[in-house]
């Protein structure tokens, strides 16, 4: 691992709903950010975003985005727009984080 | 008010069918998102970053009660219950479903409404004067002409790859409340010496990272030129418009550059071209257009129950005092409907208010019903002695915040709780102040203000003509609040000035009240407002209230 890389997970909108989901280890798409795959390298970020890039038919515009690791060791977000899109619209209760 | 011909319903019934195939292709794999991504933004389709986003135009603002239950029916049935009017006069529906789409557009199309033109490189939905048809100040109801130019932009075959979006604003009254100079073009109606009315036209206006005020490229126009000049400038426009830098592209980049004299000489060169080949519109069409927004059949009974009742309720006449203005017809008023509850998102209806709203359209106000770029819903067309009947509807229905024009009537872009490309959120920031100012009970004190907050450099909030303009921007992964004083959106159009350093979210709020109470101390008397005092008073001492002493020593130094 690259000294002053710093861990990265692959998010992008779910092409039918358009919300936020997440690139698994298993190849797939959670709706829960700490199911995501993280890369350890500029090369295993590389990898994980091919592969979702390979996936248009399921979502809309994967990108990476930066993470770390949450007391329960499952991946968290830093940006602090990757933590709203972890739970929806902040004006009322509604969105992701009513469970909708 | 106009209603679709069997033109306009033929080409929005096949607009629907050619995107439910688009939108049928994208989910069985053939088109790929990059292919997709050009077809649904041309059908109002956006993604953003909880959901799909359809916005739907309100040409010049203008809809009917079966419009609005209309709206309300694909709130619920399609989205999660409530709508956003958004600053150019549209709705947007937050939570659409990809699938879904198609038969929203179609149970659009079922009352003449669509989402054509408003994304993309092209003339975008036209927007006008709220209080069209209505204001006593007017000298024509605009909307005939904002009409005529749908029709001729919708689909116009010559600017639908402009180098940027393009955007008209229309405005009637002497008294802008069109916002016409922040536009790509902005038409005022004027007289000229021998009393016919005509258009002043501004060009070049906009927001966004390089904020300008419109300058005008004719101070009086024909309304027979209209179109031969609007062609010509987009001609100039479109040809020698920057293509090579998206945030250069707007017209108001070539303005700025090539010269207003330059560029007039260019535009009365084409304009000259334009007019020889061009036919005039057929009169039967111009009668058509007028007839659909000849005015409502106003009955001028006077009565007494209107200033009977304000006597006899106190929030009656409150809400009369900033919710109701003058009217054309002395038996009639104009109402205001705020979407600004404290504490609430500015510009969302629920699917219930929509419909309480569409009922007092039907009742009480002529069917019409307008929306605001400030995002407030009016009702053009109110009889003095049904307002006591519509205030106490309203207030039923959540809708009876008195605050049109003060500082908690905030308007708001979405920002980063839906919008995909804000850098900070807005709505929490106006929730926040107008819960605040509704604690220190200051509002009616204050008097006429207006904050304007935006979450991103687009401006969609139209912070830079606040009298407080607020921009939220990402510092270094914090949300971070800029300030500018002093902007003004009417015909007296002027951009804010930044007031320095932004604020994080927690100081925001303190510094709002801080340079509203150095107005309060400063100005001479109530009846001076707020943009008054700032300007005789100039920056400093707002800038001093925020920053206090250090800012004044680095200053100097």
């Amino acid at each position: 691992m690259a000294r002053d890389y710093k861990p990265q997970i692959v998010t992008a909108n779910d092409l039918f709903e358009g919300d936020a989901v997440y690139f698994t280890a298993s190849n797939n798409w959670s709706r829960d950010h700490g199911d995501a795959i993280v890369a350890y390298s500029r090369d295993a970020a590389e990898k994980i975003l091919s592969a979702a890039n390979a996936q248009q038919d399921k979502v809309v515009g994967p990108y990476l985005a930066e993470t770390v690791m949450g007391d329960d060791h499952r991946p968290q977000p830093v940006h602090f727009r990757e933590v709203f899109r972890t739970r929806g619209p902040s004006n009322y209760f509604h969105g992701k984080q009513a469970g909708a | 008010m106009y209603r679709y011909d069997e033109f306009d319903e033929a080409f929005v019934r096949n607009r629907v069918a050619e995107f439910r195939e688009q939108v049928e292709r994208r989910i069985d794999g053939s088109l790929t998102e990059d292919e997709f991504k050009p077809l649904r933004l041309k059908n109002g389709v956006y993604l953003q970053l909880h959901a799909y986003m359809l916005r739907v135009a309100i040409p010049y603002g203008t809809l009917n009660s079966r419009q609005m239950r209309q709206l309300a029916l694909v709130a619920e049935r399609f989205d999660k219950g409530y709508g956003h009017f958004t600053t150019r006069q549209n709705i947007q529906f937050n939570w659409p479903r990809l699938k879904d789409i198609p038969d929203i557009l179609d149970t659009l199309a079922d009352v003449g409404m669509h989402a054509i033109q408003t994304s993309g490189n092209c003339i975008r939905n036209v927007t006008a004067d709220h209080f069209a048809g209505a204001a006593a100040d007017e000298i024509e109801d605009p909307r005939p002409t904002a009409e005529l130019l749908r029709q001729w932009s919708t689909d116009h075959p010559e600017f639908q790859y402009l180098p940027r979006k393009f955007k008209i604003a229309i405005t009637g009254a002497p008294n802008d409340r069109a916002v016409t100079k922040a536009h790509d073009i902005g038409l005022r109606m004027v007289r000229d010496a021998a009393g016919q009315p005509g258009y002043e036209v501004i060009v070049g206006g906009g927001l966004g990272r390089t904020p300008m005020v419109g300058k005008t490229v004719r101070e009086f126009l024909p309304k027979d030129d209209l179109l031969p000049y609007l062609e010509a400038i987009l001609q100039v426009y479109n040809l020698s418009g920057r293509r090579d830098n998206k945030y250069k592209a707007r017209i108001k980049i070539l303005v700025h550059e090539t010269g207003l004299e330059d560029l007039k000489a260019e535009i009365e060169t084409a304009f000259i071209r334009q007019k020889r080949d061009f036919p005039g519109v057929p009169a039967e069409l111009v009668a058509a257009i007028e007839e659909a927004f000849a005015p409502p059949l106003f009955d001028n009974t006077r009565s007494l129950a209107f200033e009977q009742a304000q006597a006899a309720n106190p929030a009656l006449r409150s809400f009369v005092e900033t919710n109701v203005a003058e009217h054309k017809n002395p038996a009639y008023s104009i109402v205001s409907v705020s979407l600004k509850p404290v504490g609430g998102t500015p510009g969302d209806a629920s699917a219930e208010q929509m419909r309480v709203l569409a009922d007092l359209a039907e009742r009480y106000g002529h069917d019409e019903l307008r929306i605001s770029h400030e995002q407030n819903v009016i009702l053009p067309h109110v009889r003095k002695a049904d307002i006591p009947a519509v205030y106490a509807a309203l207030r039923e229905a959540g809708l009876a915040t008195a605050n049109i024009g003060l500082v908690s009537d905030i308007i708001a872009c979405p920002g980063m709780d839906y919008c995909a490309l804000a850098t900070a959120r807005s709505i929490p920031v106006a929730q926040a102040i107008s819960k605040r100012f509704d604690e220190l009970k200051l509002e009616r004190e204050i008097g006429p203000l207006k904050i304007k907050i935006s979450g991103c450099i687009n401006a969609c909030g139209h912070h830079h003509v606040g009298h407080i303009g607020i921009l939220g921007l990402d510092k270094a992964g914090r949300e971070n609040y800029q300030i500018t004083l002093g902007g003004d959106g009417t015909e007296t159009a002027t951009i804010g000035e930044r007031t320095g350093p932004g604020f994080d979210a927690g100081d925001l709020v303190p510094a709002i009240e801080a340079i509203i109470g150095t107005y309060l101390d400063l100005r001479e008397d109530a009846s001076e407002t707020f943009l008054a005092a700032y300007r005789r008073l100039g920056a400093d001492p707002f800038k001093h209230a925020i920053y206090g002493e250090q800012k004044d020593e680095v200053r100097a130094a």
